[in-house]
């Protein structure tokens, strides 16, 4: 590949169900994966919620797209960050969210786990470190 | 007057769950629907406010709208009581009229 790559945030803020903005940005996550662009996803404040598993949507009538979350390793997405603060504040720990895992084509490592907790100044850290952030 | 009051926003994101809490006479019912029962859960900062709502108005959390983002009974605030869709409509006419909490 010699287009140009860029190093895409996308950061998640809302709950899923509630709004479409949660599933709009996975939609959006599949295609920069796609494109082969650099993709990072953040989940900070109610985002946090993304990740619960367990998600069982049966009685409301409405899809459940949170087991695509566990397929983004296999879209090349190797880095998905959720804030240790809005965590904290809503009572969840590490152990409530679902587990993502990577295998490099390349070089057959795997990574059982991608999902990284991460204080707020690394938080800050990432998002400086993007070409382009956007929101949901 | 008896008023059934559904808020569906998150108490992370919106006041609706506070201002409804403020508002509501003792002995009203509130019902927790879509995001709104984010605010239903255990070890939140939104436990306290929840609790203290609970000493003036009776609080139920819709079932299916808990189950569908991720979470089970065992995970809710003591004295929060569940419904299905069939609870729901039971509030909705023991009640003199709903207020919706945007």
């Amino acid at each position: 590949m010699s287009e140009v790559v860029k190093k895409f945030m996308y950061l998640n803020r809302k709950a899923p169900y509630g709004t479409i903005y949660a599933w709009e940005s996975l939609e959006v996550v599949l295609i920069g994966a796609a494109f082969d662009q650099e993709v990072n996803l953040m989940f900070i404040d109610d985002g946090v919620y993304q990740l619960v598993k367990g998600q069982d949507t049966t009685g409301i009538g409405m899809k459940n797209f949170s087991p695509t979350y566990r397929t983004l390793g296999d879209y090349e997405v190797k880095n998905i960050y959720v804030d240790a603060d809005s965590l904290a504040a809503r009572g969840l720990t590490q152990d409530d969210l679902v587990a993502i895992a990577y295998e490099d084509m390349d070089t057959e490592e795997e990574i059982e786990n991608i999902v990284e907790v991460v204080d707020a100044a690394r938080v800050t850290e990432l998002m400086d470190e993007a070409d382009v952030v956007f929101s949901f | 007057m008896s008023i059934l009051h559904t808020v569906n926003k998150s108490p992370f994101e919106r006041n609706s769950l506070e201002a409804c809490l403020k508002y509501a006479s003792a002995g009203a019912a509130v019902l927790l629907i879509e995001d709104g029962v984010y605010a239903a859960l255990a070890g939140s900062s939104a436990e306290s406010l929840v609790k203290s709502g609970l000493a003036k108005v009776s609080v139920y959390v819709l079932g299916p709208d808990l189950k569908a983002r991720g979470f089970r009974e065992d995970r809710l605030i003591e004295g929060i009581q569940v419904v299905d869709y069939a609870g729901f409509v039971d509030l909705a006419t023991e009640h003199d009229k709903v207020q919706a909490w945007l």
